[in-house]
């Protein structure tokens, strides 16, 4: 019951704009392959107790995902569901099924396949309100529009500011092989590129990408009799705010703010700055990257643009965040776990930053949902 | 191998029917609001929630997890929804379970929810969306006569006659009758359901369960808390085992008389459940649990689900329904509920509601659909979906014998 639980594998096959030489399910496929190499050569058929895929029905163009799930994870015939939610969700789910004591093995799995989608603008609006919103028929990007513009005008965050968010991770995605929007801009540059919708620019934008990400996390019995170099995962949670834009919290990340209270106070974590190393933080739009750091409870509200201009900015999205790996929507979350567990393992290559023992990763559902997912790992 | 005790202390449901005036949100709502109501909860007192839906094509809503959210009762909460197509309704009350044994929650709101009446004409267009987009839609393939191609082959394989299957139908729609939520239930003679409007042979109108909406809701609690609240054992059903399993994606490379899925999702559960494998065969099985709620979205179904479970031999079933040992007041009662086939088949609140169903009767609360209980009652619902690929199992106890 109390066993503890840690990563012992993971595979990333992406992330680029479009992977034509494979299909959805060699993509995970080849994810898969590498997870179980990577978990000292596990054997899907016979050391795994359970299997977890996020996926949504409308991002993968089939109704009932869970139906196309098995074969790639070499998980027909055997425990397997689907959590629509974020990867991070997906990864409680099997922590939580290890926790009970009858489990002990979990993969999770997530992916996207952005390139079969035409038309990105038309799903989005399917997950608005049938009666209410969708009938506005306006572009998500929109929306983030309104969020931002409430956020900057509540907190005094700059333009420039932003801008600077864009910069720095485009330019730490240029070290990080899996990500693929690496660039070497400046903020001028930023400043001058299109709007999209104000004060969104397109720049700020997380772009779709195609990719997967297959974790393995066991139980501590499994993990000391295995050669792998286990991270532990030491708190996760999940919370949604409203799925109705008049009920929300326009100003602030509340789902964050859940989020991270109540993983702090079971953590005794009161000034996180101080016991976190190293931090993986939704960005998939710029300005969200601080608005997440401030609901976390990471910088004080308004407080992150200045920590980003003075330098003293933490150790926040190395890998370049969702807006230089791309946006990969449920597999997000796992994008920014696999980030952690690269650098606490000390395997980050050009990226890595040294010394680093504890890691936050913290993944959100994009417009137009209010659900967020946090997950706190450490080399102990 | 059972750590944390978890029961369910409380079931809300709508009336299900084929065209709710209700958005699904307001099903959503009404099913979480009566749940908590029963338990004598409120939102406070709930710390997290679970969401259990079929395919997003039939709300028309993309992220309907996300949708939902405030009609469940999950806004500002940690709140999922676990997926298993068909299965959904009988695994939403097993992540409740895995929620509460892992000792992260003590009260959990589970509901399952679908409202099919959206697509219009017919929730069958929505259902193509469920086949291979390269392979087999170009087929335009149905789920009628898919499951008229495994109702074929299991009739073959055994040289069933068609009486023994539409008598399933005559019982569950019977028992139906009695079931407050019903849509369909009534008297119907075998010669009604054998001379029903032929849909794809040899599958006939009165063979197939509704198109439905509905709504069903559990409260499920750590035996701590449900101590904490001062509910007596006497109105709690617990989880005695649980187990899920999906078989591959090629359901056209299997032989469709027996779903293996179904017997592993069982063993599973079995298994869970503190049982030995040599206990795990149909007479001791039978003696074990009082009574089974598998899934019968069509009523060949019921009896091969019957089968799976290792509640009856291959091939066995469909006597046994015949001879009246499946009745209510039968040796051992399949589907007092009424089932899809009579209650109605709203996909993710149909197994919900068969869910309920162990709840009410193990609790003594079914009313006129009450069976015999032994001294340590035990019920068993399943449910089935996807491309004829997933099982899910969930073992319930009577909460007297705590």
């Amino acid at each position: 019951m109390n066993e503890r639980v840690a990563i012992i594998g993971i595979g990333i096959e992406g992330f680029r704009s479009q992977i034509r030489e494979l299909s959805y399910k060699e993509m995970v496929y080849n994810a898969a392959v590498k997870a179980y190499n990577d978990a000292d050569d596990l054997d899907p058929r016979t050391e795994v107790d359970t299997f977890i895929s996020c996926e949504e029905d409308l991002n993968m163009g089939v109704s009932i995902t869970d139906e196309y799930a098995p074969d790639q994870l070499g998980a027909a015939q055997r425990t397997v569901h689907t959590i629509t939610d974020d990867g991070i969700t997906g990864i409680a789910a099997g922590y939580m099924q290890i926790k009970t004591g009858l489990f002990d093995v979990a993969v999770i799995e997530a992916q996207s396949r952005n390139s079969d989608i035409l038309t990105h603008n038309n799903i989005q609006n399917f997950a608005l309100d049938p009666l209410e919103t969708r009938n506005f028929n306006v572009n998500y990007h929109f929306t983030a529009g309104l969020e931002k513009r409430a956020y900057m005008n509540d907190t005094k965050i700059t333009e420039e500011m932003i801008a600077e968010v864009t910069v720095r991770n485009h330019k730490n995605a240029l070290k990080n092989p899996y990500a693929a929007f690496g660039s070497n801009i400046d903020k001028e540059h930023v400043l001058s590129t299109e709007m999209i919708c104000d004060p969104i620019r397109e720049i700020e934008i997380a772009k779709p990408v195609d990719g997967a990400i297959v974790i393995v996390i066991a139980a501590e019995k499994v993990v000391k009799e295995k050669n792998v170099n286990p991270i532990w995962i030491n708190g996760i949670t999940y919370a949604t705010n409203s799925p109705n834009f008049g009920t929300r919290n326009w100003n602030e990340a509340e789902y964050a703010k859940i989020c991270s209270r109540k993983l702090y106070e079971l953590n005794n974590i009161t000034n996180p700055l101080n016991e976190i190393d190293i931090y993986e933080i939704d960005n998939t739009y710029s300005y969200k990257e601080f608005q997440h750091l401030e609901g976390l409870g990471i910088y004080e509200k308004g407080e992150s643009g200045k920590k980003l201009l003075n330098d003293e900015y933490a150790n926040i999205n190395p890998s370049g965040g969702v807006l230089g790996m791309g946006n990969a929507h449920e597999a997000n979350g796992l994008q920014r776990v696999s980030e952690i567990v690269e650098q606490l393992r000390g395997e980050a290559g050009r990226r890595q930053i040294n010394g680093v023992e504890k890691g936050l990763a913290f993944s959100w559902r994009g417009l137009p949902t209010t659900s967020g997912a946090m997950m706190m790992m450490g080399v102990e | 191998m059972k750590k944390n005790r978890v029961g369910m202390v409380s079931v809300g449901m709508t009336k299900f029917n084929r065209r709710a005036k209700e958005t699904a949100k307001e099903l959503c709502y009404y099913s979480s609001k009566m749940a908590l109501d029963n338990a004598g909860l409120t939102r406070k007192d709930i710390d997290g929630v679970i969401v259990g839906s079929a395919p997003d094509a039939f709300d028309g809503v993309h992220q309907k997890h996300e949708y939902l959210t405030d009609g469940s009762g999950g806004m500002n909460l940690p709140s999922t929804r676990g997926y298993v197509g068909g299965g959904t309704g009988v695994f939403s009350p097993i992540q409740g379970w895995y929620q509460i044994a892992s000792g992260m929650f003590d009260t959990i709101l589970v509901t399952t929810e679908e409202k099919m009446s959206t697509v219009q004409p017919s929730a069958q267009a929505a259902f193509l969306t469920i086949f291979d987009n390269l392979i087999e839609r170009p087929l335009g393939p149905n789920l009628i006569w898919i499951f008229a191609l495994e109702m074929q082959r299991y009739m073959k394989k055994h040289n069933i006659p068609k009486e023994h299957i539409a008598s399933v139908s005559v019982k569950n729609k019977l028992n139906a009758i009695d079931h407050p939520a019903n849509m369909l239930g009534r008297k119907h003679t075998l010669e009604e359901v054998l001379e029903a409007e032929i849909m794809a042979d040899p599958v006939r109108l009165l063979d197939v369960s509704p198109v439905a909406d509905g709504s069903v809701s559990f409260v499920m609690m750590s035996e701590k808390k449900i101590k904490e609240n001062g509910i007596s054992y006497d109105d709690v059903a617990w989880v005695d085992g649980v187990g899920w399993n999906v078989d591959t994606t090629l359901w056209n490379n299997r032989d469709l008389y027996y779903p293996k899925y179904v017997e592993k999702a069982a063993k599973q559960a079995y298994h869970m459940a503190g049982l030995k494998d040599d206990e795990i065969n149909p007479t001791s099985l039978r003696k074990w649990l009082d009574f089974a709620e598998p899934y019968d979205p069509f009523n060949y179904k019921e009896l091969h689900h019957l089968e799976g479970l290792q509640l009856f031999e291959k091939g066995g079933a469909p006597k046994a329904a015949f001879e009246g040992i499946t009745a209510r007041d039968g040796d051992f009662p399949v589907t007092p509920s009424g089932g899809l086939l009579g209650v109605g088949n709203p996909i993710a609140a149909a197994a919900g509601m068969k869910t309920a169903e162990l709840f009410f009767q193990l609790t003594g609360s079914a009313g006129k659909r009450q069976v015999e209980l032994n001294e340590n009652p035990r019920g068993l619902a399943q449910a089935w979906g996807d491309l004829m690929q997933v099982g899910t199992v969930l073992i319930m106890k009577g909460g007297r014998v705590e």
